[in-house]
């Protein structure tokens, strides 16, 4: 079942459709059934599946085993790599490896930070950063070289993504920041949860204003609320989350199966505005544990089938 | 300077209970400065320990002295008899010290009084803050004088992380995102040239990926 060709992302995308890619959360454990089953949910609903490198500096089963668990059923997996964990040498032969085995989308992050995971003691590495990353994945896919200059034996021929948070601060940097990761070589982005539209429009106007989104894909990230708690949550304990207190005061009018509903339809609001700002390529949805509910938010957000124009 | 912190009483003591004699050494620079081991701490150290001990009736004698700097063997020497009378040293000096005193006294059992933290400065009295990791080829021009390697919680050479927010970092709201003191800093300079250069990774040898380093300046070997 694995993919010889070129990243199927990438041809939506080069293509003129709207993408549409959603995350799963590999398990914390070697249950393998766990990423079938999220698997079987989002197969037919999405372009591609990101999978997640120990998210939230929690550990988990690695991003690239289960990207092969992807493969087998036939998903076409985005891996995701953090710096937070590996060293330079041991993030290059993963990416080699991985190309090996079929993946063909990359996603860059440095990762958060381990204080906020599950095992504050652990040592750190950040040897490189996510703009080194990119940077190093472009080389040796374009160049065929190692971050040593190595001539590879076989170049991994990656579509190369790193993340934005319109939302972080500055505000004025972030567009910095982006071009940076242009120049570095990244194909596409996947921003952070967008619930802020005034901010992300914005973000994107000074995107389009300095050409940016003539040279990267951007993806839009979309997570359903499940709750006025969770949106609480989100706002005050995710690193870098904006939850405006409309959408909080929102949720908080409604309970229990309602608030999964008022979630699903807030999402499905943003989705619509989101595609009517030019230089939005395509959605990224992170449904953070209710990866089956995507399938329905696809639908009702009139995005199937896939992959579409 | 080396910023370091006095262990708790009870670590310090568990150490010290195989002996009868024991030398507490303070050191009269880095550590006097953040109130971890100068000429007060000691004697302090001293009075406290026997008092601990005393109260479960277990006798021990110990010496107080303060050398300038135990990094220094000119300073150290200052320590010899000291030392000698005694069955073991408690350095309040920073690691560098108390191995500097370990090399000079090969029989002597050597124990760390204080942990040492790290490289900083006195930010207001009673706060010190870390600011250079000693990563051994400088930046600080590139990043307007603030250090990312140190003061960034990821390391990040390229820019904030997507965690900034108020300009605190994702780790605590108690921490300020060295990203944002570089930009704004930058920008107050005229200087935002430097934030749309690409840095490429870092070469970490001169650090501590290297192995230990050393400095020999030729011209002052005799
Ligand atoms: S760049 Fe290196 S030497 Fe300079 S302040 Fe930072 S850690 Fe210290
Ligand atoms: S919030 Fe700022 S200081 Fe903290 S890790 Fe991110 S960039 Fe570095």
């Amino acid at each position: 079942m694995k993919s010889d060709g070129a990243s199927k992302l990438k041809s939506v995308l080069a293509g003129g459709g709207f993408a549409v890619t959603a995350e799963c959360g590999p398990p914390r454990g070697a249950n393998a059934e766990i990423i079938h089953r999220k698997g079987e949910w989002l197969k037919s609903c999405v372009d591609a599946v990101n999978v997640t490198d120990n998210q939230t500096a929690v550990v988990r089963m690695s991003s690239l085993a289960a990207c092969l668990h992807l493969l087998e059923l036939g998903i076409e997996p985005v891996m995701q790599m953090v710096t937070r964990d590996r060293n330079r040498i041991a993030l290059q032969s993963d990416i080699i490896g991985a190309y090996s085995l079929g993946i063909r989308n990359m996603l860059c992050l440095s990762g958060d930070h381990q204080s906020l995971g599950s095992q504050p003691e652990a040592s750190n590495v950040f040897d490189i950063d996510s703009v080194n990353l990119v940077h190093a994945v472009r080389v040796m896919r374009d160049e065929g070289k190692d971050m040593s200059g190595f001539a590879l034996n076989g170049a991994p021929e990656m579509f190369i993504g790193a993340a934005e948070n319109p939302f972080a601060d500055p505000l004025s940097y972030r567009v910095v920041r982006l071009a940076k990761k242009i120049a570095a070589g990244v194909d596409f982005i996947q921003t952070q949860c967008v619930y802020d539209l005034p901010r992300f429009r914005e973000w994107m106007r000074m995107a389009r204003e300095e050409g940016l989104t003539e040279k990267v894909y951007i993806l839009a990230g979309i997570t359903p609320l499940k709750s006025a708690k969770m949106a609480q949550f989100m706002a005050t304990k995710v690193a870098g989350m904006d939850v405006p207190e409309a959408v909080i005061k929102r949720m908080a009018g409604v309970t229990g199966p309602k608030a999964v509903e008022e979630g699903l339809k807030i999402a499905i609001e943003t989705i619509a505005e989101l595609r009517a700002i030019p230089g939005v390529r395509g959605i990224h949805i992170m449904a953070i544990e209710a990866e089956e509910r995507v399938p329905d938010l696809v639908k009702a957000a009139g995005l199937m089938p896939r992959p579409m124009k | 300077m080396i910023v370091a912190k006095q262990k708790p009483i009870a670590e310090i003591k568990e150490m010290l209970r195989p002996y009868q004699k024991v030398l507490i050494l303070g050191c009269g620079t880095c550590v006097k400065t953040c109130f971890a081991g100068g000429e007060d701490e000691a004697a302090t150290l001293g009075a406290a320990l026997r008092l601990a001990f005393g109260q479960e009736s277990k006798s021990i004698e110990t010496e107080e002295l303060t050398v300038e700097r135990q990094c220094e063997d000119a300073f150290i020497q200052e320590a010899a008899q000291a030392v000698a009378r005694n069955e073991a040293v408690l350095s309040l000096a920073c690691g560098a010290g108390v191995q500097a005193m370990a090399r000079r006294f090969a029989k002597s059992v050597l124990l760390p009084g204080v942990n040492t933290t790290f490289i900083g400065v006195l930010e207001k009295p009673g706060l010190f803050t870390e600011e250079c990791s000693g990563c051994g080829d400088c930046d600080l021009d590139t990043f307007g004088g603030i250090c990312p390697v140190t003061r960034c919680s990821k390391r990040l050479m390229n820019g904030p992380c997507g965690g900034s927010k108020n300009g605190k970092c994702e780790v605590s709201p108690d921490i300020d995102c060295a990203w944002q003191l570089i930009i704004d800093r930058l920008t107050a300079l005229g200087l935002q040239g430097n934030l749309k250069r690409y840095i490429p990774a870092k070469d970490w040898r001169p650090s501590l990926a290297g192995g230990p380093r050393r400095l020999l300046r030729e011209d002052h070997v005799i």
